[in-house]
């Protein structure tokens, strides 16, 4: 037995079963962001409201999915349910597991950038006769998110991830793939090397992503040199 | 123009307006002065109902703020209000703050609303800062920005609460001046300022307050005679002390 194969190292680089593994952990991030974003701040509006009808389920809910590890979230969504008579795929889990987990978080995240929103801008927009949807549409909204995005990035980068939690339901992402490899061909390090560097890819790329969105955000907040200069 | 009747208002158990009654015709400018705490503040919010009340009435052109079937948002869309601290809106351009209400409040067309934007800028001397951002300018800038902001909705009245306490003092006059034009052009102003030079040039009448309660409201000639109360005078002369 070699200490390391490198021509296997590098058939595994551009194997398509793992690279689909990747494309897998993609979609699923993608999706459980935008997914746990709506909900997110569904959740996020209704813990602000005045009404505790509203907020004490909202913090409920974030409590209990704060509260618990995502792979237990995963496995009773997927082995316990059915016995409620639930039954979900193994995709559907992964994917309602990961976006109501991330719903949690992110609903805190995006109180915060609302919070953050100067009360003053509220005012000012009701005083031009704004309706409250409009104000949270065009004025609250478009500021807050300024403020969610690096902590929301951040969400992007853990998930991309923790969607690996996801392989203990069989759920076929890089991870999962990885494995399946490791136990045909038991070149263990070789194919847990290649499984890292997808996941630096991804999370390198998002990086990038994520400082150009920032920068577009910030565009109105650069000041040009010394305001009195500006005439 | 704008009728304020008994009106009275609670925090808890401390109250921050005491039957407070006066009116401001059509075109008058009325400039409202008071020690801070006074109520001064809260009693011009009330007017475009920022603020609520708990005693009296308020009507604005003929509507009552406070009645619970008036739609506020309609009523202040017909009233201008320009605030201390600017409160344009940071991540929006200068042209996109002056047209966002009238499109979506008033459902100006784009181009209808633009065509406003640009004449009010114009007026308010700040035209070729119509792409910048609200942090890109001046103070005194961003405070005519937001005057001209107000104007776009063609308000019957403006309310301008203490509009130069947060500038620098050498912007206080590029934004007094166009108050002070605005005034001259008949327009319905109810301004809360310790500016007692603009009081004295432009006001018609001038009311002080003092502990929530409307001590003076009287002719500017009279306020700057010799006709006031004590506690004004008192006020004034710390005001003007040095």
């Amino acid at each position: 037995m070699q200490i390391w194969n490198w021509s296997g190292f590098f058939d595994y680089l551009t194997n398509p079963f793992i690279l689909g593994g990747a494309f897998t952990t993609l979609w699923l991030t993608a999706v459980a962001i935008i997914g746990g974003l709506v909900l997110g701040f569904v959740l996020a509006l209704m813990k602000m409201a005045p009404s505790r009808l509203l907020s004490a389920p909202a913090a409920g809910y974030i409590w209990l999915f704060r509260g618990t590890p995502l792979l237990v979230q995963l496995i009773v969504i997927y082995t316990g349910l059915p016995q409620l008579g639930i039954k979900l795929s193994v995709v559907e889990s992964a994917l309602i597991g990961l976006t109501l987990n991330e719903a949690a978080y992110l609903a805190e995240i995006v109180r915060a950038g609302i919070t953050a929103v100067p009360q003053g801008q509220v005012r000012a927009a009701r005083a031009l006769g704004m309706r409250e949807a409009q104000i949270m549409r065009y004025i609250v909204m478009p500021q807050a998110l300024r403020i969610i995005i690096p902590p929301l990035g951040n969400s992007v980068n853990g998930l991309l991830k923790t969607t690996s939690v996801t392989s203990v339901i069989s759920m076929e992402e890089l991870l999962r793939r990885t494995q399946v490899l490791i136990q045909e061909r038991f070149m263990v390090l070789e194919l847990f090397a290649v499984a890292a560097i997808y996941y630096l890819v991804m999370t390198t790329l998002w990086d990038i992503v994520q400082r150009r969105i920032e920068r577009r955000f910030g565009r109105a907040y650069q000041q040009l040199g010394s305001a009195t200069e500006q005439r | 123009m704008i009728t304020i009747d008994s009106v009275s208002k609670w925090y808890g158990d401390f109250q921050v307006l005491k039957n407070c009654t006066t009116t401001v015709e059509k075109g008058a400018v009325v400039v409202v002065c008071g020690p801070s705490g006074s109520g001064k503040s809260t009693l011009i919010k009330c007017v475009n109902g920022l603020e609520d009340f708990q005693e009296g009435t308020i009507t604005v052109a003929g509507t009552s703020v406070g009645a619970p079937d008036t739609d506020l948002p309609k009523l202040r869309s017909r009233v201008g209000m320009v605030f201390q601290n600017f409160e344009l809106f940071p991540h929006l351009s200068i042209m996109d703050n002056l047209t966002i209400a009238q499109e979506k409040v008033l459902g100006r067309s784009r181009s209808e609303a633009a065509e406003k934007a640009r004449q009010l800028l114009a007026r308010v001397d700040l035209s070729a800062q119509a792409q910048k951002y609200p942090l890109q300018l001046s103070g005194g800038q961003q405070q005519r920005v937001a005057i001209a902001r107000a104007l776009a909705m063609d308000p019957v009245a403006m309310l301008f609460d203490e509009p130069t306490s947060a500038l620098d003092p050498e912007m206080v006059s590029e934004v007094l001046d166009v108050m002070t034009s605005l005034a001259r052009e008949g327009m319905t102003m109810m301004c809360v300022t310790h500016e007692m030079g603009f009081a004295r040039k432009v006001a018609d009448r001038v009311i002080f307050i003092d502990k929530g309660e409307i001590v003076d409201d009287r002719p500017t000639e009279d306020f700057f005679g010799k006709e006031r109360s004590g506690r004004a005078e008192q006020f004034l002369s710390k005001l003007l002390g040095h």
